[in-house]
């Protein structure tokens, strides 16, 4: 199987402090990959170089085999990878319906276009209906990002994240702050966004993780200590000792 | 799947723009008074000018302190055609000139936007700050072009007439304005609903995430300030046909202000927000200014009042009484509002009195010490006018914030209303 993306060497500087300390990564097509790791290990960082929200220090990231690292964040996306936030980071005076149809316009192709009128794109619309049906908040079409509820706020992050219809899905926490429930939806939502996809998933709930991934890396301060099926993340000793055993206390 | 309900034929949308229409083709024929056809034209050219200026303030979030850059040179290039058209150098219809204006602001557009769009916020209100003083000390620079102290001239009437239109006549213009203006409105809404126009909006509150949904920012912004260039240059065409003289004021720091205020008073976050500052504006500066040297200091202290008290400027003080309306809560609303409209007046007079108290004394008193105020005829450098005034100014603010306490009272109630309204 080709692979979707791979890290080299890859290194971040924020100052004197190595954030990221020469992580290598592959992630094959088709693949659900989880990171895990300790509060400040330097997931949300990954994610930002691999992103092209922060440029490199060293190394180097292709996607699909090509270089992507120095690519400013909308050429990354353009070459099909889409990441959702942390912190939730979407359009907030916008309706729930709007926010999903700016982040279809661009891969359908109407770009920059002051000649089409919105209302009459057949196809976007008709996505975006699709895209608010599967993420559960068809009942919120018309209301202003900025007024939903938590959870519905990180569903509506998860749709405009695959609604360009990428091939390579990057969720940073997509559960966290959620309740039992709530977290069991977004499961199953994303299990279902992601399906065909190449997932890359930093997530803290180890019952989420465990369900999804086919795959899980360990991160601790900027470096992969262990990248394997999750059975044998389980048994790994090094992993116990350095975060699942300090999860434990 | 989704059911989708689409209306290509909005009948609401159709008598607004009708409406509109047909208001502005009546509006001469109704006021006759010999002044109100050329505010009427100002107001129709100043129209285009603030929704050009609102496709970057308020769709886009740019702040412009020099958009009068584009529609001034607009001008200038349109004046410059109108010139070479009737010595013959080649054939266009002074009907469509306005064009030549579009096209020079949208090239300038290109030229300085590229740079100024790279950054919103503070950068690209201080670059555009700097590019309007590099133009403004550019027609000093280049008299040839700009025409040094005196501008450029030309004469509006050439060839034929075309079924009796010859732009001799005021109104003629007037309803070249209106043709114009019908059309950029139209052109300008539409805009709003594209691709782009929605882009625009997205890169205004949260640029960060349309670069993870494929846009390129710079590219969004820079497109929205070219477009918007083009319509200004329409409108600084447009004015050049109107007056038939551009001065370097036309791309001067007064204009880029002006504009501002206009679009910011009447309301940026609203579309047709620019229209009614626009109306505004023009209205407080031609009356106002016939009636006082003062008139420049109450147009600051309105700007000064609606970025403290409405920010939202006035489209949104008429739209949030919609929903009180179609609840009938309205009547709730009018004794305090008549409270408030006794005691603001009182407070004005009194305001009013001091400012134009203070302007005659500081520049008559010796010459001329008797003055004229309300009716009442008085000596400026007497006590007595100054007692009653400063008494109006004071009382006056006394008793108009009792009057707004009551209104925020009864916003309340309605405000707890409606919330009940909708929970059931
Ligand atoms: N822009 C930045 N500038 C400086 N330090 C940063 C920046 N972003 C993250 N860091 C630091 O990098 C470390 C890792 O942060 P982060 O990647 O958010 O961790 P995680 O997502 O694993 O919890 C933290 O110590 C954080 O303070
Ligand atoms: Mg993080």
């Amino acid at each position: 199987m080709s692979t979707a993306i791979e890290l080299r060497g890859v290194t971040k500087r924020f100052g004197n402090t190595e954030i990221i300390r020469g992580v290598d990564l592959a992630v094959p097509r088709g693949e659900r990959h989880a990171i895990i790791g300790p509060n400040g290990a330097g997931k949300s960082t990954l994610f930002n170089l691999i992103s092209g929200r922060y440029p490199l220090s060293h190394g180097d990231i292709l996607l699909n085999g090509e270089s992507v690292s120095g690519l400013k964040p909308f050429q990354i996306n353009r070459k099909g990878l889409s990441r959702s936030f942390q912190v939730t980071n979407i359009f907030q005076r916008m309706s729930v319906f709007e926010n999903i149809r700016c982040a279809v316009l661009w891969t359908l192709g109407y770009k920059y276009s002051f000649w089409h009128r919105l209302g009459g794109l057949k196809d976007a619309n008709l996505h975006a209906e699709e895209v608010m049906e599967s993420i559960g908040l068809k009942a919120r079409r018309d209301t202003p990002a900025g007024v939903l509820s938590y959870a519905e706020q990180r569903a509506l992050e998860i749709g405009v994240t695959i609604a360009g219809g990428a091939e390579v899905i990057l969720l940073d926490e997509p559960t966290a702050g959620m309740s039992r429930t709530e977290t069991s939806d977004a499961v199953e939502l994303i299990r279902k966004v992601s399906q065909g996809k190449t997932l890359i998933m930093v997530e803290h709930d180890m019952g989420v993780v465990f369900d999804l991934a086919d795959k899980i890396s360990v991160l601790v301060y900027g470096e992969v200590i262990a990248s394997d099926v999750p059975d044998n993340i389980r048994g790994n000793k090094a992993v116990q000792e350095a975060y699942l055993g300090t999860e434990a206390h | 799947m989704a059911k989708l309900k689409y209306r290509p034929i909005n009948l609401g949308r159709w008598l607004v723009w009708g409406g509109t229409a047909l208001v502005m083709i009546i509006l001469p024929l109704i006021l006759t008074a010999g002044f109100t056809l050329t505010l009427l034209s100002q107001i129709g050219v100043g129209i285009i000018f603030a929704l050009s200026y609102n496709m970057l303030l308020g769709q886009g979030g740019m702040l412009s302190f020099g958009h009068a850059v584009y529609s001034g040179l607009g001008a200038y290039f349109t004046v410059h055609a109108l010139n070479l058209i009737s010595q013959g150098a080649f054939h266009f219809p002074v009907t469509l000139a306005p064009i030549i204006g579009g096209l020079a602001g949208a090239t300038f557009g290109v030229i300085f936007g590229y740079v100024t769009t790279k950054k919103a916020g503070t950068t690209f209100a201080m670059i555009s700050l700097g590019i309007g003083e590099m133009v403004f000390a550019c027609s000093l620079m280049f008299a040839g072009f700009f025409g040094g102290e005196a501008g450029v001239s030309t004469n509006r009437v050439m060839g034929q007439s075309f079924l009796g239109i010859t732009y001799g006549p005021s109104i003629q213009v007037y309803y070249l304005i209106v043709g114009w203006a019908l059309v950029c409105m139209a052109a300008m809404y539409a805009w709003t609903q594209t691709p782009l126009g929605r882009m625009a909006n997205a890169v205004r509150d949260n640029p960060e995430r349309a670069e993870f949904v494929g846009y390129d920012t710079h590219m969004v912004r820079f497109l929205t300030l070219v477009l918007s260039g083009f319509f200004a240059g329409i409108a600084g065409g447009l004015s050049c046909i109107n007056y038939e003289i551009v001065t370097a004021e036309n791309v001067g720091a007064a204009a880029s202000g002006g504009v501002l205020i206009a679009t910011f008073i009447g309301g940026a976050g609203f579309f047709f927000g620019p229209i009614i500052g626009t109306i505004v504006f023009f209205t407080m500066v031609t009356a106002v200014g016939a009636m006082t040297k003062a008139w420049l200091f109450y147009l600051g202290l309105l700007f000064l009042i609606m970025v403290l008290y409405a920010p939202g400027g006035f489209a949104s003080l008429i739209l949030m009484h919609v929903p009180v309306i179609k609840a009938r809560l309205m009547r709730r609303l009018l004794l305090p509002y008549a409270a408030a409209l006794v005691t603001g007046a009182v407070l004005m007079a009194g305001l009013v009195s001091v400012v134009e108290m203070t302007y005659h004394f500081s520049l008559e008193a010796g010459t001329a010490p008797g003055m004229k105020l309300f009716g009442f005829a008085f000596n400026v450098t007497s006590a007595t006018p100054w007692t009653v005034a400063v008494g109006l100014l004071i009382g006056g603010f006394v008793i108009s914030r009792f009057a707004w306490a009551a209104v925020g009272r009864a916003w309340a109630d309605i405000v707890h209303i409606l919330q009940d309204r909708a929970v059931v």
